[in-house]
């Protein structure tokens, strides 16, 4: 049965999986996400597990489809983004796909890098050839001449050349711009002055084959005499990276180059166009079934880990498991191995056992996209224990209506209430559902319990009559205000008198309440805090009492369950006297400002008692000697106290001397072996052994009286001490919280007031200008009292009341009734898994 | 002819839903003001001698009311257009994102 008031029933069963159908069993089980899987093999290093090899190839495959994304991310290729969900393949065939797709991407980025690596020569040669023709049709300045006029061995100035017999040699190339200064002075101080180094600019910029990016370069033509001299020279190039290239002698020579170079150019450009259209047809193809790919390796690696905590039973053809599974779902298990087993054809059937076991089950509470937002805030605080009372479905009403109390405003509830009826009406729309963004998640994931945070906070503003800090008059007022009615604070001067009374005790003031709210007269009254600080102080201790009294009567929840639990014992021994105390004690406190708020009214304003003087003279014992609130105050008053005092004693000794009396009389009953051993048969004492055993955390109770002797006796020390500490934190813990309520007045005094500041500073400076341009400056201060009313009264006052709102939940409800020890139940579900590329990281 | 895109997609839905929720506060303003709410009273911009000036005592107040009403109403007015050119940048968002991918 699926409900949401307590977690599921669940059993503990072993399977029965044929080795050749394991894989695809788990598959459909993977599929439905029915159990969870129990790790067999703990003590085993998790390389040495079984199928620690098919792992490895998941990675392998993992890796591969790594590098694609990579690849088509630089391609600049869009992804679909479809909703696949494609069954898990065996994996040798996807395995050859990718290795065959890696293979082909790798050779051809490779043919590419060489290409480009080519072509990046050829340019600078081509560049360079250029350039040095400038220098040669400059040479009229005669630094130097081509070959041409050195072979002519006429009367030339190069006297000093040939008389050393010495051959004039030329390097030329390129280099880096920021290096040639360095490069230049080096060469002059290294050959002294047997070179010659010119050199000009390239305008435009060149690629740089290691780093990628444009970089500007140099090309220098280098004259020099001598052998050693051209050895030092390349030398000196070789440690700058100077990119060399053969200087032509002749200008015949130059030209076929120049006109060679181009050629190769050409080529290689229309080669380089081809390799990359291949590319990306080839990505393109392989872009539009990786998404496939990867949920299929996904869901590989995981049915592998799976299978690694299978153990092998004893002929090794047959795997087993342990699993957690509802009770109600064993018939869905089956079905889900009979699927498997089919699919894989196998002969023997895999089948399902149920087992009993003693551990305490996880806690599964099944929920739909509703609940699952409020079952979520209840589980960050504890998972409920196995079969324990779950406070969500009470959470859904009351946890928006405690918010609102504290929000309390008509406009701010409304746009709240947009917002979050947006997000529900696009809730399918993938680009909503998948993003990245942390902070969108969690406020997507609670779109319900923000609808209705805003629902309930329309409900309480109009309660308030607060909308955007103004009241709304729908009723009208019940206050009338006619000139005559008015009487004056000092004296008789109306234009001296800064504030007006309106005194309810004349006749025609006040013709009755508001009837939906608070009237909105108060919004101009210069003592509405005094009045609505009264109203909500009491409003919040009213509310907080419910609250906790709705918290205690909870704890009957657990008494008719399991065996595991509590039992009738606790029904008279803590439920009564906590009831009691509290309803005594602070139930009377509600009870008189109900009664006050009934029974007088503003003709006794100025000599009505204080409640708080009478609740304090309750607990002192006296009487205060001012007028009763009714007749026989204090002997009530009295009795109720009598009755708290009395129940504290009741909760802290009840149970500890209840079961000492229940031990001892059993021992006395039961001196022979035999009569002892029916005794124990009895299902009173066996289930509160076990109760003792569950609930002091040991295990099964031995059949020998000694040792059990001997382990009740220690454990009534613990049991004396637990029920001491309950009793006191629960005795303080009924004042506290009690004042721990008054923040929901506290934050709806701030909520409204910082509504007003927001107001009277903003929005009160556009509708003052009355001059006819200032209509224009209305629009922009409006844009800004939208914004700031977002960010500061719709954030993070939102943030503030949700906090504190969950705290009253967690703290002072939960407290009462609420243990919160269980484990949740995380089942081998495919849809767990992350599915989309951004959650693993990918680039 | 330059593209008429001068805010991304995000910053023309907040445009759209600044201009909605402007037409409505706004205009809803304007009608209150017009029936001259006594809550407002603070907002329409009076001085002492529009209160002792006055020869039919509440006239001059219901005429700045009237004013600060016939206000509201432009500035709702004004968000109109802005929604417009708001809705026009979403339009052109969508289609550039759909010629892209």
């Amino acid at each position: 049965m699926g409900s949401l008031f307590r977690s599921e029933d669940m059993c503990l069963a072993q399977l029965f999986l044929q080795a050749g159908s394991a894989y695809d069993c788990i598959s459909e089980l993977g599929e439905t996400g029915l159990v969870e899987f129990r790790d067999l093999n703990p003590s085993v290093n998790c390389f040495q597990r079984k199928f620690v090899n098919e792992i490895k190839r998941c990675e392998e495959m993992e890796r591969i489809l790594g590098f694609l994304l990579r690849e088509i991310k630089k391609a600049d290729l869009p992804l679909p983004d479809r909703d696949v969900n494609p069954v898990a393949p065996l994996p040798k065939h996807i395995m050859e796909q990718l290795q065959r797709l890696e293979a082909e991407l790798s050779e051809v980025t490779r043919n590419k890098e060489k290409l480009q690596k080519n072509l990046r020569e050829l340019t600078e040669y081509t560049h360079m050839l250029h350039v040095t023709k400038n220098f040669a049709q400059r040479g009229s300045e005669a630094q130097y001449e081509e070959f041409p006029f050195l072979e002519r061995d006429a009367a030339l100035d190069y006297t000093g050349m040939q008389r050393m017999g010495a051959k004039l040699g030329f390097i030329s190339g390129l280099i880096q711009r920021p290096k040639i200064e360095a490069f230049e002075r080096m060469m002059w101080r290294v050959c002294k002055g047997y070179t010659i180094l010119s050199y000009s600019e390239i305008d435009e910029y060149l690629e740089d084959p290691d780093t990628g990016e444009p970089t500007k370069s140099v090309v220098f033509l280098i004259s020099y005499w001598g052998e050693l001299i051209g050895q030092k020279v390349k030398k000196i190039c070789d440690c700058y990276h100077c990119h060399l290239y053969p200087y032509p002698s002749s200008r015949e020579e130059r030209t076929d180059v120049v006109e060679g170079l181009g050629t190769r150019i050409q080529d290689l450009n229309t080669v380089l166009l081809r390799t990359d259209d291949y590319l990306r047809q080839v990505l393109k193809k392989a872009s539009e079934s990786v998404y496939t790919w990867y949920i299929e390796v996904k869901k590989m690696k995981a049915i592998y880990y799976v299978l690694n905590l299978c153990s092998l039973d004893v002929t090794n053809k047959c795997l087993i498991s342990e699993v957690w599974c509802p009770v109600g779902d064993l018939g869905a298990v089956r079905q889900a191995l009979e699927e498997g087993s089919r699919k894989s054809g196998a002969t023997l059937p895999s089948f399902v056992n149920r087992i009993p076991s003693n551990d305490t089950p996880p806690t599964l509470i099944k929920t739909n996209k509703f609940t699952s937002g409020f079952q979520n805030i209840v589980d960050a605080y504890g998972v409920g224990t196995y079969r324990e009372v779950n406070p969500a479905p009470f959470t859904i009403i009351t946890f928006p209506f405690l918010f609102a109390v504290m929000f309390g405003d008509l406009g701010h509830g409304l746009i709240m209430a947009v917002f979050a009826f947006w997000m529900v009406l696009y809730e399918n729309n993938r680009k909503l559902k998948n993003t990245r963004n942390e902070i969108w998640n969690t406020f997507f994931e609670g779109r319900y319990i923000i609808l209705l945070m805003g629902l309930f906070s329309i409900y309480t503003g109009l309660i308030y009559n607060d909308c955007f800090s103004k009241s709304l008059n729908l009723f009208g007022s019940g206050w009338r205000y006619t000139h005559r009615l008015m009487t004056r604070a000092w004296g008789s001067d109306i234009a001296a008198n800064r504030f007006l009374i309106l005194d309810p005790n004349i006749t025609g003031v006040f013709k009755g309440p508001y009837p939906l709210g608070i009237d909105p007269i108060w919004n101009l009254a210069n003592n509405r805090l005094t009045f609505l600080n009264s109203y909500k102080m009491k409003m919040s201790v009213i509310l907080g009492i419910v609250h906790m009294s709705f918290g205690v009567v909870l704890i009957l929840g657990d008494l008719n369950v399991c065996c595991h639990f509590r039992k009738k014992s606790n029904l008279y021994l803590v439920f009564l006297p906590e009831l009691l105390f509290m309803w005594c004690l602070f139930g009377y406190l509600v009870f008189m400002v109900v009664y006050k708020w009934l029974a007088f009214s503003a003709a006794e304003s100025k000599t009505a008692p204080s409640i708080l003087i009478h609740f304090i003279n309750m607990f002192l014992m006296q009487s205060s000697g001012n007028q009763l609130l009714y007749p026989g105050q204090i002997g009530v008053q009295g009795f109720l106290l009598v009755i708290a005092l009395l129940s504290v004693p009741v909760l802290l000794l009840g149970k500890p001397l209840y079961l000492y009396w229940l031990h001892n009389g059993s021992q006395r009953l039961g001196m022979y072996r035999g009569y002892e051993r029916v005794r124990r048969g009895s299902e009173e004492e066996l289930s509160l052994m076990h109760a003792q055993d569950m609930e002091e955390g040991s295990g099964h109770s031995d059949p020998s009286t000694s040792r059990e002797h001997q382990k009740e006796q220690i454990n009534f020390g613990d049991e004396f001490l637990h029920q001491g500490i309950h009793t006191i934190e629960y005795c303080l813990g009924c004042v506290s919280n009690t004042a721990s309520y008054l923040r929901l007045w506290a934050l709806s005094l701030a909520h409204a007031q910082l509504s007003e500041v927001l107001w009277r500073m903003v929005m009160h400076l556009g509708l003052r200008v009355d001059t006819s341009l200032g209509v224009l400056f209305l629009v922009p201060v409006f844009g800004l009292f939208a914004v700031l009313t977002v960010s500061i009264l719709l954030v993070m006052e939102g943030l503030s009341a949700f906090l504190h709102a969950l705290r009253l939940h967690w703290v002072e409800f939960q407290n009462k009734f609420y243990s919160g020890n269980g484990i949740k139940f995380s089942p081998f579900s495919f849809a767990l898994l992350a599915s989309s590329f951004d959650h693993d990281g990918f680039p | 002819m330059p593209s008429l895109l001068f805010c991304g997609p995000k910053m023309a839905a907040c445009g759209i839903v600044i201009s909605i929720w402007g037409v409505i506060m706004l205009g809803m303003l304007g009608i209150f003001f017009s029936a001259k709410s006594a809550v407002l009273i603070e907002d329409v911009p009076f001085t002492e001698e529009d209160i002792r000036n006055d020869k039919f005592p509440p006239q001059a107040i219901y005429s700045l009311y009237n004013q600060v009403g016939i206000n509201c109403f432009i500035a709702a007015a004004v968000y109109v257009a802005v929604g417009a050119v708001s809705l026009c940048q979403v339009r052109l968002n969508k289609r550039q994102e759909y010629m892209v991918t």
